[in-house]
């Protein structure tokens, strides 16, 4: 019940930003303010007090399924197709769950001061993505997943639309095609998973836990697996099918490049360890190479077009690509260490790409273009911008310290194991990022201020937004263990390989 | 007995006796709010006298007529759409400058056709139904041909859907009298039987089938029988258009189904092929050739294309699958695409009148802003039917991949997608339109600010039953599953 308040809370407070919007313009980011808030305290006390809510910190499943859940509930939708309401959070879970809702408060604090236009709407369309993706983390029936994959499309469309930059058009559009028809073939795939289970078992359903075991025939297995594997890396994204990044990134207004990067990329990553590979573990054992092989390409590949890049959005969605390959890698690489190694990549990726994102979106609001050729020595001009400039780009190179180091070494780690082929090219890219990564700081903020560029410096919201994420990033870089212990027990369960 | 046989056909009988009243009464006086009003209300008569009709399922009225749940269900489903068209019909045809009370006649006789279409159950009521629909349509089409001022060209609308549908109409006649010939009867239940004793005579009954699957074709704007469709429902006056995109196909699919379904017509792989050729180039062309249009109407006419290329393949599968489940996956495709396609033409037609029809992408530009109501309602409409979850087009949707992926039509099932993928392309466009600030557009659209109660109660009814359907349609697809346990 309390996963179901999270997303209601979150529907709720939407309708009433909208409806707010229309008489005062200033109440709508209010609104979204406490609704956020209110979830995160719930997540806060979920996280470190289980007990305050009635949960038990380890297994208060009721269906009695295995691993380690927090809350489990279920409830019956549609009986004739088998389909339930299941929501239901374990560590993983619940670290990804406090990962969004984190994040959106952040990205409340870029929209603060950047969205006067029709703010209402807006928040509305903020709140609904955060609830379709909480949706997402917590659905277990496969109909209801569905159901959130495609509801937290629709918000973000139309946020990139309205409140997007000067492509915003084609970049929406791009977006929403990608994912809805990758979507479609995961759909017929889940179709075609719960035909045959029904073929089997003789019982329609589509739980989670029900077709965990399903006996495909061989030679539909693959092609089962490929449209969850499709749905799943055009969301991550991987190459050849990251067409769609860069575009929606730069056009999206920076709340929504926060929530794009920060939160939704995860969904793909979230999807590849809870359902495609748990789901088919010999097709996808068979198909890890080639994902592993993607997942290298996609590191080193889109570093070199990061590196070619000119406008400062559009490096750092290709950074966001290049560092969702470790999480490809690490994923499929399937041992304890290299799965934690992605996990954690993520949540660190989630900070650092965003706090980026809030930066080069600040930076836009203020001198109104993303071209670095029109930047330059903004040191000087605003110190403080170019001290969290340079604290999240060289988190994003992976310096030790700093979240994002922990997750992409604990990747190399574990996929040594599996091949040291993917783990030796996968190690190039830390060089790449250090590449691509100083030369943002070189041309904004170093040298000479030729365009004589006025910068007002970062405001009180924005600088505790970077300062949160700071703190955040420190504590993933010194002390992940917290981290690890909660998605060790997931992990477990879903049978990703422990050598101790 | 006989009282039981007109309690049974009451639906008929209160049509009937309807337009009758309307007619004697828009002789005697000339008032259009009279006569809409008196219209609407002998179609809510109609509608709520299924309550008496029910205990008495299922139930063969006279040779030609079965009333069972599922010809209840599509008569409702008729009678509902012309109560919405009716309800448009009022503000639209307002200042009209010659009489517009016939019009009401019309459609109070076309539903009659409709519903008797989706009780028929032998091809003499099939043949009925079809002409009685078929040419109140024509006059309905080409009604404002005699005003001053039409908005659009109803005269050719109205002369390309009588050629072509009396054309159809003989091939069809022709099928049926071809079937006849070797089988001996026309009633439906009896085309089995008379298969197998007749022996081996498959050839000149699928030509039959055939023939009559074109005529069908035609009404259910399938292609290569598609070029009608975006004329004549961008000619056609905005609440015409709506009662042929809805009605005119709920009939005749609830009629063709019945066909295929009593008549083991699936057995025959000519006929699978040719159905499965037909639905697959209607999903990939409907969408195709929706994706350059400038003009809404037409737009939702070759959506309707690729829809009805979707319903194709649930008709398609039902050689495969069990027949209840291929009747439950259509009937909620049907209701859902009924809603969806009554609440975007309600939009078009709250902002146009029979002297100016807004129906370019244009008049569209910037409407979110502007009026939130009409737009939240046609991007509700546009999400529906491009399959999106949280509305009935997605429920829709996840039933026909269901019975595909039942049947293993991989074929069909990859046209979808394909189809589906285009189609995404045109939805979204329109509600980009809709979403760009009023500076950059123009500002053309009458006073959208208090529309006519009619129009919003129909608006309101078809957008809640969206939703609600997308949301929750467990009890829905109860009432529906009994209906089709029958078959």
């Amino acid at each position: 019940m309390i996963l179901v308040w999270l997303i209601t809370i979150l529907f709720a407070g939407g309708i009433g930003a909208w409806l707010a919007g229309k008489s005062n313009p200033e109440l709508p980011r209010i609104i979204a303010l406490a609704t956020i808030l209110l979830d995160l305290f719930i997540v806060i006390l979920m996280l470190l007090a289980p007990g305050v809510l009635g949960l038990e910190s380890a297994n208060n499943a009721v269906l009695g399924q295995p691993g380690e859940w927090l809350v489990l509930s279920s409830y019956d939708w549609i009986p004739r197709f088998g389909v339930s309401f299941i929501f239901g959070v374990d560590g993983l879970g619940l670290l990804l769950v406090a990962l969004t809702v984190f994040l959106g408060l952040m990205s409340l604090g870029s929209a603060w001061h950047e969205i006067t236009d029709q703010p209402g709407f807006f928040y509305f369309n903020l709140l609904w993505t955060l609830a379709g993706v909480i949706g997402v983390f917590t659905a277990l029936d496969l109909f209801l997943f569905f159901f959130f994959w495609e509801v937290m499309l629709i918000p973000m469309y139309f946020i990139i639309a309205i409140w997007g930059h000067e492509n915003k058009e084609y970049a929406a559009m791009k977006f929403f095609i990608f994912t809805q028809v990758s979507g479609l073939m995961m759909l017929v795939c889940i179709l075609l998973l719960v035909f045959f289970h029904y073929q089997d078992a003789g019982e329609l359903s589509f739980s989670y836990f029900e077709l965990l075991n399903t006996d495909i025939p061989s030679e539909f297995a693959f092609w089962v697996m490929l449209g969850f594997f499709l749905a799943f890396a055009t969301k991550l994204p991987s190459v050849p099918i990251h067409n769609w990044l860069p575009d929606a990134h730069s056009q999206a207004p920076t709340p929504g490049s926060v929530i794009l990067a920060g939160v939704l990329l995860k969904t793909g990553a979230y999807g590849l360890i809870r359902f495609t590979i748990p789901l088919f573990p010999e097709a996808s054992q068979a198909f890890a190479p080639t994902a592993m092989l993607l997942g290298v390409i996609s590191i080193l590949y889109t570093a070199k077009v990061a590196f070619a890049q000119n406008d400062l959005k559009r490096l750092i969605a290709y950074t966001s690509i290049s560092h969702m390959g470790f999480v490809m890698l690490g994923v499929y690489a399937w041992t304890a260490q290299a799965v934690q190694g992605a996990v954690m990549t993520m949540l660190a990726h989630g900070f650092s790409a965003a706090a980026l994102f809030m930066l080069a979106g600040g930076l836009q609001h203020r001198i109104h273009t993303r071209q670095m050729s029109e930047m330059g020595g903004l040191w000087g001009a605003a110190p403080k911008m170019g001290f969290m400039a340079l604290y999240f780009t060289v988190a994003a190179v992976g310096m030790p310290g700093l979240g994002n180091f922990i997750g992409e070494f604990l990747v190399l780690l574990g996929s040594f194991r599996i091949s040291i082929a993917a783990a030796a090219f996968a190690a190039i890219g830390m060089v790449v990022a250090a590449v691509y990564s100083l030369i943002v700081i070189q041309k904004v903020f170093h040298g000479e201020n030729k365009h004589n560029l006025v910068v007002k410096d970062l405001t009180t919201v924005e600088m505790i937004c970077f300062g949160l994420m700071m703190i955040g990033l420190l504590w993933m870089g010194l002390y992940p263990q917290s981290m690890l212990d909660m998605s060790e027990p997931t992990l477990r369960s879903l049978g990703v390989l422990f050598f101790d | 007995m006989y009282s039981n046989l007109i309690i049974d056909l009451m639906q008929i009988i209160m049509l009937t006796a309807g337009s009758v009243v309307v007619m004697v009464t828009a002789a005697f006086k000339r008032d259009h709010a009279v006569v809409c009003g008196l219209t609407v209300f002998s179609l809510f008569a109609a509608l709520l006298t299924f309550v008496f009709v029910e205990p008495l399922l299922p139930m063969q009225a006279t040779q030609l007529l079965l009333i069972d749940e599922y010809s209840l269900f599509f008569s409702n489903l008729v009678i509902v759409g012309a109560i919405a068209v009716a309800l448009l019909a009022y503000p639209y045809f307002e200042k009209h400058a010659i009489q517009n009370e016939e019009f009401y006649i019309l459609l109070m006789t076309a539903t009659l056709g409709g519903v008797v279409l989706a009780c028929s159950n032998h091809f003499v009521s099939f043949l009925l139904g079809v002409e009685m629909l078929g040419i109140s349509l024509y006059a309905m089409i080409a009604y404002p041909i005699h005003a001053p001022t039409s908005a659009k060209f109803p005269l050719e609308a109205g002369i390309k859907y009588l050629i072509l549908s009396a054309l159809t109409g003989a091939v069809t006649l022709f099928g049926i009298a071809l079937v006849y010939a070797y089988l001996g009867t026309l009633a439906f239940d009896e085309i089995p039987d008379a298969l197998a004793a007749a022996g081996d005579l498959g050839a000149v009954f699928i030509i039959g089938v055939l023939m009559i699957v074109f005529g069908a074709g035609f009404k259910l704007s399938l292609v290569p029988f598609h070029m009608w469709t975006p004329d004549v429902y961008e000619g056609a006056p905005v609440p015409v258009t709506a009662y042929l995109a809805t009605v005119s196909k709920a009939a005749m699919l609830a009629v063709t189904m019945r066909l295929i379904l009593a008549s083991n017509a699936l057995d025959f792989t000519p006929i699978v092929f040719i159905l499965t050729l037909m639905a697959a180039a209607s999903m990939i062309l409907g969408n195709l050739l929706a994706v350059m249009q400038e003009n809404v109407k037409r737009l939702f006419a070759y959506s309707s294309i690729a829809h009805l290329g979707y319903l194709m393949i649930v008709v398609i599968a039902s050689a495969g699958i069990s027949n209840a489940f291929a009747v439950e996956a259509m009937s909620f495709y049907m209701l859902g695409y009924f809603l969806m396609s009554i609440a975007g033409f309600a939009v078009i037609s709250a902002i146009s009148d029979c002297e100016q029809e807004m129906d370019s992408l244009e008049d569209f530009r910037g409407m979110f802003w502007r009026n939130s109501w009409l737009s939240t309602v046609l991007i509700t409409v546009l999400l529906s039917l491009a399959g999106i979850p949280l509305t009935a087009g997605f429920i829709g949707k996840f039933y026909i991949l269901s019975v595909g992926v039942e049947d293993g039509l991989w074929f069909l099932m990859s046209m979808l997608i394909v189809g589906s993928a285009i189609g995404l392309y045109y939805y979204l466009r329109l509600i980009y339109i809709m979403l760009q600030k009023p500076e950059q557009g123009t500002a053309a659209d009458r006073a959208a600010n208090s529309l006519p109660v009619g129009i919003n109660v129909v608006m309101a009814a078809m957008t809640l039953g969206i939703i609600y359907l997308g949301i929750y349609p467990a009890p829905m697809i109860a009432t529906i599953q009994s209906l089709a346990s029958a078959f």
